[in-house]
C-alpha cells in the first residue's frame, strides 16, 4: 500500500485499502478557524443538539488567524463565537486572542493555523487530520493524512470524530539532484503545478520523495505540501526521513511511517531538481508557470512575504539573504507578515548566517522594508477592507508610458504584486483586477529590489 | 436549497440506472469521488430509499428549467464567493441570505452581464454552466451556499474541483452535475435550459441542442434529502429528532 492507504487502513481498522473504497475513518486531529469554525459549530449544535458534546475535546483544535487585526464586527464576533464555543466545551487546544491591539499581550495567539499546527505538535506521522482549510494539507509534510473539509462536514467530525472518505490514488513525484543555493521548495512546487496544472492532482494524492526531498528541512517540506491542493490535490505527503524533533513538542507517541516498497502508484514524475531554474505563476492561476527571468520586464508595485505557504522562518531567513548580498534597499513596498507569533519572535531573533549576527528585522529595515506585521493570514486572501497589506486599489499610482513612433502614450498599469503565498487566482489578495506572480522568497526579495518580476541569481552568486 | 420540480418517480429511476451502468467505468476512471458508491445493488438500494416520494407523482422526474449563467474553466471559490464576505456564517439565516446575495460577485469586469443585478438579492439565473475544475481554490463552503442561496439549482461543469464537489453534496445546496463534453462553448449566459435529472440530460431550448450529462449516481439522493444530515436522518443511518 501507498503511505495514503496505509494511514488510511489504520484510520478505519481495515487491513487492506485500494484506491476508490470508500471508509469511515477515524479523525486524530481536527481543526478549525474563525472563518469556518462558527458554520462547523452552527451545524453541530443545530444536528447534535444545543447541549451536545464534542466528540473528544483534546483532540479539537481551534486556531484563529484568518480575520484578527480588523475591526470589521461581524469578524470580531466570529472569534468570540469560537471562543463561547471553547470555554463550553472545554476545548483543550484553542490558540486565543482577546487583545488586538497587541498580538504580544496574548500568550496563547499564535496565528496562521498550519503553522501553528506544526509547531504546537499536531502534525504527528501515521495520523489524520482534518481541517476546514484547503491548505491542511500542509501537514503531509509530517507524514500525517491530512486534508480540508467543509463546514458541514467539520460539523459531522465535531459531533462523532469520523467522516466518511474515498481513498485516493497516489501520483509520486521523484525529485533527485541537488537543489541549487538559488532555489526553494516553492520553486519545485510551482514547477509541478505547471507540469501538471491546477486540477492534475484533483482527488489525487501526492507523495514526495527522492534525494532532493531527503535533504529539505521541515518548513521547505511544508511548503511543498501546502500547494498540492493549488493542484486539486486531497492530500500530499513526505515519507519521515528527516531527523525532526517532535519529541518535546507531544507527548504522543508516534511512528514513522513509509510506503511500500511494492506500493502501486497512478502514476510517476521525476524531475532533475539541479537543472530547475527559479520560477513564478503568472496572473490568474497558480499553474501559469514562466521563469522569473522571462518576466524580468514585467514592473511591479509591491511585494508580499507571508502565508501559510511563505511566512515561515525559513522563509524570511531566505529573504533576509537576499537583502543582505545585495546591500541595497527595496524600490517598491515590501510587507512582510510572519506566520505565527513563533516566526515573529525568530524574525527579530534569530541571527541570518554570514550577516555577522544582524537578525532578519535589522536587515528587512535596512533594505527599507515594512515593518514586520502581525501574525496572521492578512492580505494572502484579501480579507476584510482594512486587512494590512490588502490590495484594495485596482490601478497602480505610477503611470505606463510607451514610446511608439515618436508619440508617446500613457495607461494606467493595474496594480502587480509578487508575493510568497499560494493563490493568484482574479481578487484573491483584495481586489480582482490586481495581479498576483506567486513566487519563492528568493525571487519576491529581488523583485523588491528591482522593482520588476527577477530571477535571484541576480543577487545570489 | 433549491427547489425542483417535481418529486423522482420509479419510471425514470430505471434510465437513469442503466445509464449509470453502461458509463460506469467510464465515470470511475475520470471522476474517482466521494459519495458515488460504484455497485449497480448500491445504486439500487439508495433509488429504493426514494420509493415513497414516487407515489406522488406518476411519470414526472426531477427536472430544472430556467435561465443559464455560463462561464470558463478554473473558477475559483474566491471568484464565487470572496474572502471579504466570509464573515457571515452560513448556519445563521439571515446570513445565509446575504451570502446569495455576493454569489459570483468575485467575476471579473470582463464578465459584461452581472450574474445578480443591481439592487437585487436573488439571480435569475438558475443554472451555472462550467468548464474545467469548477470550484477550485479554498474549502469554504460559503462557495456551494451562496449559489444555492442565491437562488441555483444546479452547477453543470465539465469538471469539478474536489472539496467544492463534496461541499456541494453535502450540504445539498446545487446539484454539482458534470457534462460529457464541454458546453460552456455551446451555451450563452440567458439561453433557456432544462436538466432533466432522470435522464441525465440538458436541453438548450435557446439554440436547439441537447447534452449528455454524466449521471450523479448516489449523491443525488443526498442532495434532494437537503444534505448528508437529512438524508442520514431520512434513511435511519441516524436517529430522526
Amino acid at each position: 500500500m501507498t503511505l495514503t492507504e496505509k494511514i488510511l487502513a489504520k484510520a478505519s481498522e481495515k487491513a487492506q485499502l485500494s484506491p476508490g473504497d470508500n471508509v469511515w475513518v477515524n479523525v486524530d486531529v481536527f481543526m478549525t478557524h474563525d472563518v469556518c469554525g462558527p458554520g462547523s459549530i452552527g451545524v453541530f449544535k443545530r444536528e447534535f443538539g444545543e447541549d451536545a458534546k464534542v466528540w473528544d475535546r483534546e483532540k479539537v483544535v481551534m486556531i484563529p488567524d484568518h480575520y484578527i487585526f480588523t475591526n470589521d464586527e461581524r469578524a470580531n464576533r466570529n472569534v468570540d463565537i469560537i471562543r463561547d464555543f471553547c470555554h463550553e466545551q472545554n476545548i483543550k487546544y484553542f490558540y486565543d486572542i482577546t487583545d488586538r491591539s497587541n498580538f504580544k499581550a496574548n500568550p496563547d495567539y499564535k496565528g496562521v493555523c498550519h503553522v501553528a499546527l506544526a509547531q504546537e505538535g499536531h502534525c504527528r506521522p501515521g495520523e489524520v487530520l482534518l481541517g476546514t482549510d484547503s491548505h491542511t494539507c500542509t501537514a503531509g509534510a509530517f507524514g500525517q493524512f491530512a486534508t480540508g473539509i467543509g463546514t458541514t462536514d467539520g460539523g459531522f467530525v465535531l459531533g462523532t470524530g469520523k467522516l466518511l472518505l474515498k481513498v485516493p490514488p497516489t501520483l509520486r513525484f521523484v525529485l533527485d539532484g541537488e537543489m541549487p543555493n538559488y532555489l526553494l521548495s516553492k520553486d519545485l512546487i510551482l514547477q509541478i503545478i505547471g507540469e501538471i496544472t491546477v486540477a492534475g492532482a484533483t482527488y489525487k494524492s501526492m507523495e514526495f520523495v527522492g534525494t532532493t526531498i531527503e535533504s529539505l528541512n521541515m518548513e521547505e517540506r511544508m511548503t511543498l505540501c501546502n500547494m498540492a491542493v493549488e493542484a486539486g490535490g486531497k492530500n500530499a505527503l513526505v515519507s519521515m526521513l528527516f531527523p525532526f524533533l517532535l519529541q518535546d513538542k507531544t507527548s504522543v507517541p508516534y511512528e514513522p511511517v513509509y510506503s511500500d516498497q511494492q506500493a502501486s502508484f497512478l502514476s510517476e514524475y521525476r524531475f532533475d531538481v539541479s537543472k530547475l531554474e527559479p520560477v513564478v505563476a503568472k496572473p490568474h492561476s497558480p499553474d501559469n508557470r514562466a521563469l522569473a527571468r522571462e518576466c524580468k520586464d514585467v514592473k511591479i508595485d509591491r511585494v508580499y512575504i507571508g502565508s501559510c505557504t511563505g511566512g515561515k522562518t525559513e522563509d524570511f531567513m531566505a529573504a533576509a539573504k537576499v537583502f543582505l548580498a545585495s546591500g541595497k534597499k527595496v524600490k517598491v513596498p515590501t510587507y512582510l507578515v510572519p506566520a505565527t507569533q513563533k516566526v515573529w519572535m525568530d524574525v527579530y531573533s534569530l541571527p541570518v548566517p554570514g550577516s555577522g549576527g544582524k537578525t532578519c528585522s535589522q536587515i528587512f529595515e535596512e533594505a527599507g522594508c515594512d515593518t514586520p506585521a502581525s501574525p496572521s493570514c492578512a492580505a494572502c486572501l484579501g480579507g476584510p477592507k482594512d486587512t494590512y497589506a490588502r490590495m484594495n486599489e485596482p490601478q497602480a499610482s505610477s503611470l505606463l508610458s510607451i514610446k511608439v513612433c515618436g508619440c508617446e502614450y500613457y495607461g494606467l498599469l493595474v496594480q502587480v504584486c509578487v508575493s510568497t503565498t499560494n493563490r493568484n487566482f482574479p481578487g484573491r489578495m483584495g481586489h480582482k483586477e490586481g495581479q498576483v506572480y506567486l513566487a519563492s522568497p528568493y525571487t519576491a526579495a529581488a523583485s523588491a529590489l528591482t522593482g520588476y518580476v527577477t530571477d535571484p541569481r541576480e543577487f545570489l552568486q | 436549497m433549491a427547489l425542483f420540480s417535481a418529486a423522482t418517480s420509479t419510471a425514470t429511476v430505471l434510465p437513469r440506472n442503466l445509464a449509470f451502468a453502461s458509463s460506469l467505468s467510464r465515470s470511475l476512471l475520470r471522476s474517482p469521488r466521494f459519495l458515488s458508491f460504484p455497485t449497480a445493488p448500491r445504486n439500487r438500494a439508495s433509488v429504493s430509499i426514494q420509493a415513497p416520494r414516487a407515489q406522488a407523482a406518476a411519470s414526472s422526474s426531477a427536472s430544472f428549467h430556467g435561465l443559464c449563467y455560463v462561464v470558463g474553466d478554473n473558477i475559483d471559490t474566491d471568484q464565487i464567493i470572496p474572502a471579504e464576505y466570509l464573515t457571515l456564517v452560513p448556519s445563521k439565516p439571515d446570513e445565509y441570505e446575504k451570502l446569495g446575495s455576493y454569489a459570483l460577485i468575485g467575476l471579473p469586469a470582463s464578465y459584461a452581464t452581472r450574474f445578480i443585478d443591481a439592487g437585487e438579492t436573488k439571480t435569475k439565473y438558475s443554472i451555472v454552466i462550467a468548464g474545467d475544475n469548477f470550484g477550485c481554490g479554498s474549502s469554504r463552503e460559503h462557495a456551494p451556499v451562496a449559489l444555492g442561496a442565491a437562488g441555483v439549482s444546479a452547477v453543470v461543469a465539465e469538471s469539478y474541483a474536489r472539496i467544492f464537489f463534496r461541499n456541494s453534496v453535502a450540504t445539498g445546496e446545487v446539484y454539482p452535475l458534470e457534462s460529457e463534453r464541454r458546453i460552456c462553448e455551446e451555451c450563452h449566459t440567458g439561453d433557456v435550459v432544462t436538466i432533466e435529472l432522470g435522464e441525465s440530460r440538458l436541453i438548450n431550448h435557446t439554440t436547439g441542442k441537447e447534452y449528455q450529462l454524466k449521471p450523479i449516481g448516489d449523491a443525488g439522493p443526498v442532495i434532494e434529502a437537503g444534505g448528508i444530515f437529512a438524508y442520514a436522518r431520512k434513511t435511519g443511518m441516524i436517529p430522526s429528532r
